[in-house]
């Protein structure tokens, strides 16, 4: 399931990635799933929240520079061979993997594996044929 | 003030079309004047100009001008904050002060009658921008011991527009008012127009779709590229204006509709091109230094002032009619030059980088710092909607090739950091562009 994911730009110093957060946590908005990409200088803070629209004005409104970017949420069983499944099914295609990320989900049976690939539709059609589960948008908020 | 009823209904002054040999004689009829006047009134000019056995008779023609001794920035220091003042000051009624780069700020005076030449001229730049009466400017410079403010508002007065006292700053409040108010024509300096144009975006406000036709920019040096983002992302021509404080304020030269070179008030500022290294006099056409000596000026004649801008003065007539020469716009000052590592870079040649490469100027900072012995240049970039991306690799790829592009440009190694948005440093007026930390 194409899911949308909000990435906020931020500068690798100390105190960068608290007022993003502060700002959402005011808002009562609650981070699903949070990955943090980092450079020497820069980084780039990649979040899950339900209500992607109004988190983005929010962040937008206290001048943060934010991209909403079409993700894949995967959902996998929670065991070892869960994701090498899935990027087999891409095996021998174009489709590349941008970043992905990872976390349980459910009673701790399940995981959801967040991907970002080049050719998203390629992708979710490739998985899709191989049987591999995609998560509903709501399922995630369960 | 009844003068400025009396100007109302003239929107072009014949002064900007005389016949060169009369222009000429004009010149040289207020030259010798201005000298004797300096020479009796001013002792720094006159202790100069024993110093090389001259007497104000022994200037016959406009070209024993360069006979002289210019006259620098330091030196309106050095007798702060009277001390180069030729009228008394009861016949004084206004000064103002520019903001020196460091320590004591450098006083400027005006007689009622150097108020009325500064109206006059600013008439006749409004003018040749195509303003008149009806218009409705926002005079957004700031207002105060600057120049900028009153300069723009009192001649945009004189001309009969209607003129909204904004000053500076309150940027949403500029974009209401600029909306609301049918404003027409907007003064300011162009880096906080682009602060404007890109606060309006933000805002939702397309500037292009009110009634807002043209802008008069100056104050600071801009480029071409620039200007054609600004009269692309706000529908409105972008004039550049060009004085300064020591001169008379803004109105020392404008663009007419040709935008093709500044015409320079010459029956009021004596324009010359010297080497800024030796002093000498450059034939026309070629770049140099400005000189400007000040035909008209009562409170505080300048003679042979130094401004540190770099132009060229354009050889021919232009095709808008006016016989005032032209200078090119002043894309960079010989002081704004930085040596790194030797090399001589200008702000403006990283600004035309920066504006390849995203379509419009992101805010910059030049950081330059000195590890051992070697001196490091940094432009710190802010992100902004277009160039911020997703993914790490498209972010340090647009680093990358930023840096290349400096470099082939500048000849130096240039690090590129990208920093949040609105997180650099900027005044109301004039950006903060460079930063050198190699000295502390």
């Amino acid at each position: 399931m194409k899911i949308i994911q909000l990435s906020v730009f931020a500068e690798n110093k100390p105190g960068h990635i608290v007022a993003p957060c502060r700002l959402l946590a005011a808002a009562g908005v609650n981070i699903r799933a949070l990955c943090l990409a980092d450079t020497q200088r820069f980084g780039i803070l990649r979040i899950i929240v339900r209500d992607w629209r109004a988190a983005a004005k929010l962040l937008e409104e206290a001048g943060f520079l934010v991209k909403p970017t079409e993700v894949l949420a995967i959902e996998v069983p929670d065991r070892p061979g869960g994701l090498a499944r899935v990027l087999e099914a891409l095996e021998g295609t174009s489709i590349n993997i941008e970043y992905m990320y990872a976390f349980p989900f459910g009673r701790g049976e399940k995981a959801v594996l967040i991907f970002r690939f080049n050719d998203p539709d390629a992708a979710l059609e490739k998985l899709q044929s191989a049987g591999i589960g995609m998560l509903a948008r709501e399922e995630l908020w369960e | 003030m009844p003068k400025v009823v009396e100007s109302v209904f003239q929107p072009a002054s014949a002064l900007d079309y005389l016949p060169r040999p009369e222009l000429e004689r004009l010149q040289l009829h207020r030259l010798r004047a201005v000298v004797k006047r300096a020479w009796d009134q001013v002792p720094l000019f006159r202790s100069r100009m024993e110093g090389r056995g001259l007497v104000p008779e022994d200037i016959r023609s406009l070209g024993d001008v360069s006979a002289l001794a210019f006259t620098v920035k330091a030196d309106l220091r050095d007798t702060y904050p009277f001390g180069l003042f030729a009228s008394p000051m009861q016949d004084i009624v206004r000064l103002h002060a520019s903001s020196g780069t460091t320590g004591k700020p450098i006083v400027v005076a005006y007689t009622r009658a150097d108020l009325e030449v500064w109206s006059s001229v600013m008439v006749r730049s409004f003018a040749a921008c195509g303003l008149h009466h009806g218009d409705i400017v926002q005079n957004a410079y700031g207002y105060g011991l600057f120049t900028g403010g009153l300069g723009a508002h009192y001649g945009a007065e004189s001309l009969g527009a209607t003129v909204i006292p904004i000053s500076g700053g309150n940027t949403d409040r500029q974009i209401m008012v600029m909306s609301d108010f049918k404003v027409t024509a907007v003064c300011c300096t162009p880096s906080y127009f682009l602060h404007l144009v890109d606060r309006a975006s933000e805002l939702g406000v397309d500037l292009r779709k009110l009634p807002v036709r043209a802008g008069v920019f100056g104050a600071e040096p801009w480029t071409e590229a620039m200007r054609r983002h600004i009269e692309e992302a706000a529908g409105i021509k972008a004039f550049d204006i060009y004085g300064l404080s020591e001169i008379i304020g803004p109105g020392v030269a404008i663009e007419c509709e040709r935008q093709d070179g500044l015409h320079i008030f010459e029956d009021h500022f004596y324009p010359e091109i010297v080497d800024p290294e030796t002093g000498q006099n450059l034939p026309e056409g070629e770049e140099g230094e400005l000189v400007l000596t000040t035909l008209s000026k009562q409170a505080m004649p300048l003679i042979r002032y130094r401004t540190r801008d770099i132009t060229a003065l354009v050889p021919g007539a232009c095709a808008c009619g006016r016989t005032l020469r032209r200078m090119r716009r002043i894309g960079r000052r010989s002081d704004d030059m930085l040596i790194v590592r030797g090399v001589n870079v200008f702000p403006s040649q990283i600004e035309t980088v920066l504006l390849e490469f995203e379509g419009t100027l992101p805010h910059y900072q030049i950081i330059l710092t000195r590890e051992h012995g070697l001196d490091q240049m940094e432009i710190q970039v802010e992100v902004t909607a277009h160039m911020f991306s997703d993914t790490v690799g498209a972010l340090e790829s647009l680093q990358d090739k930023l840096a290349e592009a400096m470099e082939r440009v500048l000849q130096i190694r240039v690090q590129i950091v990208l920093v949040e948005p609105r997180t650099l440093q900027r005044s109301e007026g004039k950006a903060r562009r460079v930063v050198d930390r190699r000295l502390s």
